[in-house]
C-alpha cells in the first residue's frame, strides 16, 4: 500500500486555468513517479509556469486536483507543500540576507528540525557549491551563484517533489554543464519538474518531455523511446507547436 | 514559523539605514520635547507649590511626551510599513514564503509582529525617558502605563493599517504614500471632530480620540476593543487580499 502511494510523486488530474476569459492551462494531467525527471517544453506563453505555479500551491487552479506523494494540495495545503521545493522563473531571493541566513530562514519555514538546520546547511551548500560563500550577501553574488542559491533553498527541506522553473535561463555554459549534473544528481532519488527552452537539455537530463502548446499538452513520451524511435525532438516540438499555431 | 517571519523582517530592516536613522530621529525629537517639557515644568513649579492639589512631573511633562510620541509614530510608520508585502512584490520574493508549508495569515502576523517588536523598542525609548524623571521626584505609574499601553496599542492599529495598503501595491513608494495620507486623514478628521460640538459619533470612531483618553489616564474597555478591533479588521483584509491573489493570479 505504502509501496503504490510512495511510487507516483506528483498526481495532476484535469487541471485548468483562465485569467479572465483567457485560458492559460486547459486540462492537464500529470503523473510523475520517484526517480523521474520531467522537462516541460513549449514556446513562450505555453502555460508551464502557469502549471509550475499551481502545482507548487502558489496559484488556485480553476478546475482540477493535485496530489503530492498522495496529499491533496488544496485539502492539506501545509503537509503537500512541506514535500515541495520550488525555483520560480525570478529566484526569490532576499538580497539583504547572507546566503547562511536566507538558507536557514528556508529551512525553518520548511520545517526542517532545529537540531539537524546547522548539517542541513553545511550538506546543502557543499553540494550547490555554495562552501565559501556562505557569509556572502546575496545580492553581491553573480547570476550565477545566485541561481545556486535558488536551487539551494528549493531542496534544503529534503523535498520529494523538486519543480524547477527554467533553471538554467541565463547561465553560462559551464554552470550550465554544473546546473545539470547537479539536476541528475537530484533526480535519482527524488522526481523533478522542470522547464527549459533548450531541447538537448531535455534529451541530457530528463527521462520523460512533455511539449505544451497553448495550455495543452500535445506530446507526451518518454526520452528512451523517442530515442528508439529514432524520432528528433526538434523536429516534433517544430511540428506540433507550429501546427496549431497555423490552424 | 510566525518568529522566523518576524526575525526576517527585523533582520532585512535593520541592513538598510532607515530603521536606524528612524530610531535616532525619533528619539532625538522626542528627547528635545521632553526637555522643553522640562523646561517650562521647572519655571511654573513655583506656582504649582501654592494650589492645593498641584499636577505632578506625570500630567505635565509625560502624558505631554506620549501625545507628541503618537505624532510621531503616525508619521514614521508609513516608512516602515510600505515595504512590508511591496516590496516582496517588487523583489518576486513572495512565492518564498507561499511554497513554504505556513498559511498566508501566518505570513502577515509574522510581519506585523515583526515591526511592532520594532516600535515596542522605540516605545521603550519614550518609557525610559519618562522614568528618568525618577532622579528628581515621584511618577504616577498608573498614569504612565495607562501611556505606554495606548502607545503600544494605537501603533499596531498604525501597522495593521499600513501592512493592509502595502498589501494593494507592489511598489513601496505607493504604498507609503498610500499609508501615510490614510494615517494623515485619520488625524484630519480627529481635529475636525473634535471643533464640532456633540460631534460624538465620529468621536467615537477616532484612533486619537480613544488615545487621549488612555493620555488621560482612562483606559476604558470601548477604547480597548475599538484599538483591538481596527487591528484585528486590518490584519484580516490583508489575509483575505493576500488569499484571494492566488485566485486571481
Ligand atoms: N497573472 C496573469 N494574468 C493574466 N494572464 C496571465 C497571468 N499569468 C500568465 N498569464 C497568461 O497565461 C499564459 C501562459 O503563461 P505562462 O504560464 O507564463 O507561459 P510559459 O511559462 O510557458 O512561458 C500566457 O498567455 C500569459 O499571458
Ligand atoms: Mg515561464
Amino acid at each position: 500500500m505504502t509501496e503504490q502511494i510512495g511510487s507516483t510523486a506528483i498526481l495532476a488530474r484535469g487541471l485548468c486555468r483562465y485569467f479572465g476569459t483567457r485560458v492559460a492551462v486547459h486540462d492537464i494531467n500529470l503523473e510523475l513517479r520517484r526517480g523521474e525527471v520531467l522537462g516541460f517544453l513549449g514556446p513562450n506563453g505555453a502555460g508551464k509556469t502557469t502549471i509550475m505555479r499551481m502545482l507548487t500551491g502558489n496559484l488556485a487552479p480553476s478546475a482540477g486536483r493535485v496530489e503530492i506523494c498522495g496529499i491533496d494540495l488544496l485539502l492539506k495545503p501545509r503537509d503537500a507543500k512541506a514535500r515541495v521545493g520550488y525555483l520560480p522563473e525570478i529566484p526569490p531571493l532576499y538580497r539583504e540576507l547572507t546566503v547562511n541566513e536566507y538558507l536557514r530562514l528556508a529551512a525553518r519555514l520548511h520545517r526542517v528540525e532545529s537540531r539537524i538546520i546547522r548539517s542541513a546547511l553545511a550538506k546543502i551548500t557543499q553540494r550547490c557549491g555554495l562552501s565559501n560563500n556562505r557569509e556572502q550577501l546575496i545580492g553581491s553574488l553573480s547570476k550565477g551563484y545566485q541561481q545556486r542559491v535558488g536551487i539551494a533553498q528549493a531542496i534544503i527541506h529534503d523535498p520529494d517533489v523538486i519543480v524547477l522553473d527554467e533553471p538554467t535561463a541565463g547561465l553560462d555554459p559551464n554552470q550550465m554543464r554544473e546546473m545539470r549534473s547537479l539536476i541528475r544528481e537530484l533526480g535519482a532519488d527524488r522526481s523533478v519538474i522542470l522547464s527549459t527552452h533548450i531541447l538537448s537539455e531535455v534529451e541530457s537530463v530528463c527521462d520523460r518531455v512533455q511539449i505544451m502548446h497553448e495550455g495543452r499538452t500535445v506530446f507526451d513520451d518518454s526520452i528512451g523511446r523517442l530515442k528508439q524511435k529514432g524520432t528528433s525532438l526538434e523536429e516534433s516540438f517544430v511540428r506540433l507547436t507550429m501546427n496549431q499555431a497555423t490552424v | 514559523m510566525i518568529l522566523a517571519v518576524a526575525q526576517k523582517e527585523l533582520k532585512i530592516l535593520f541592513s538598510s539605514p532607515l530603521a536606524w536613522l528612524i530610531l535616532a530621529l525619533v528619539q532625538l525629537v522626542l528627547t528635545w520635547v521632553f526637555l522643553a517639557h522640562l523646561d517650562t515644568f521647572l519655571e511654573i513649579q513655583p506656582q504649582l507649590i501654592k494650589i492645593a492639589n498641584p499636577p505632578g512631573v506625570t500630567e505635565t511633562i509625560v502624558a505631554p511626551l506620549f501625545a507628541t510620541a503618537a505624532i510621531v509614530l503616525l508619521m514614521t510608520t508609513p516608512l516602515l510599513t510600505a515595504r512590508l508585502i511591496a516590496e516582496e512584490r517588487r523583489n518576486h520574493t513572495l512565492p518564498f514564503l507561499v511554497s513554504a508549508p505556513i498559511s498566508i495569515a501566518e505570513i502577515v502576523i509574522g510581519k506585523f509582529l515583526g515591526l511592532m517588536i520594532f516600535l515596542s523598542a522605540l516605545i521603550a525609548l519614550v518609557a525610559a525617558l519618562s522614568l528618568s524623571l525618577l532622579a528628581g521626584g515621584r511618577l504616577d505609574f498608573g498614569l504612565l502605563l495607562s501611556n505606554i499601553a495606548g502607545l503600544f496599542l494605537i501603533s499596531a492599529c498604525f501597522v495593521s493599517l499600513g501592512l493592509y495598503i502595502s498589501c494593494l501595491s507592489a511598489q513601496p513608494a505607493t504604498a507609503g504614500a498610500g499609508a501615510m495620507g490614510a494615517l494623515l486623514g485619520l488625524w484630519v478628521m480627529d481635529t475636525v471632530a473634535a471643533d464640532e460640538d456633540g460631534a460624538g459619533i465620529a468621536r467615537n470612531f477616532s484612533l486619537l480620540a480613544h488615545y487621549e483618553s488612555f493620555n488621560r489616564g482612562m483606559i476604558d474597555t470601548f477604547g480597548l476593543a475599538y484599538f483591538a478591533l481596527f487591528t484585528l479588521i486590518f490584519l484580516m483584509l490583508s489575509v483575505r487580499r493576500l488569499d484571494n491573489e492566488r485566485m486571481r493570479g
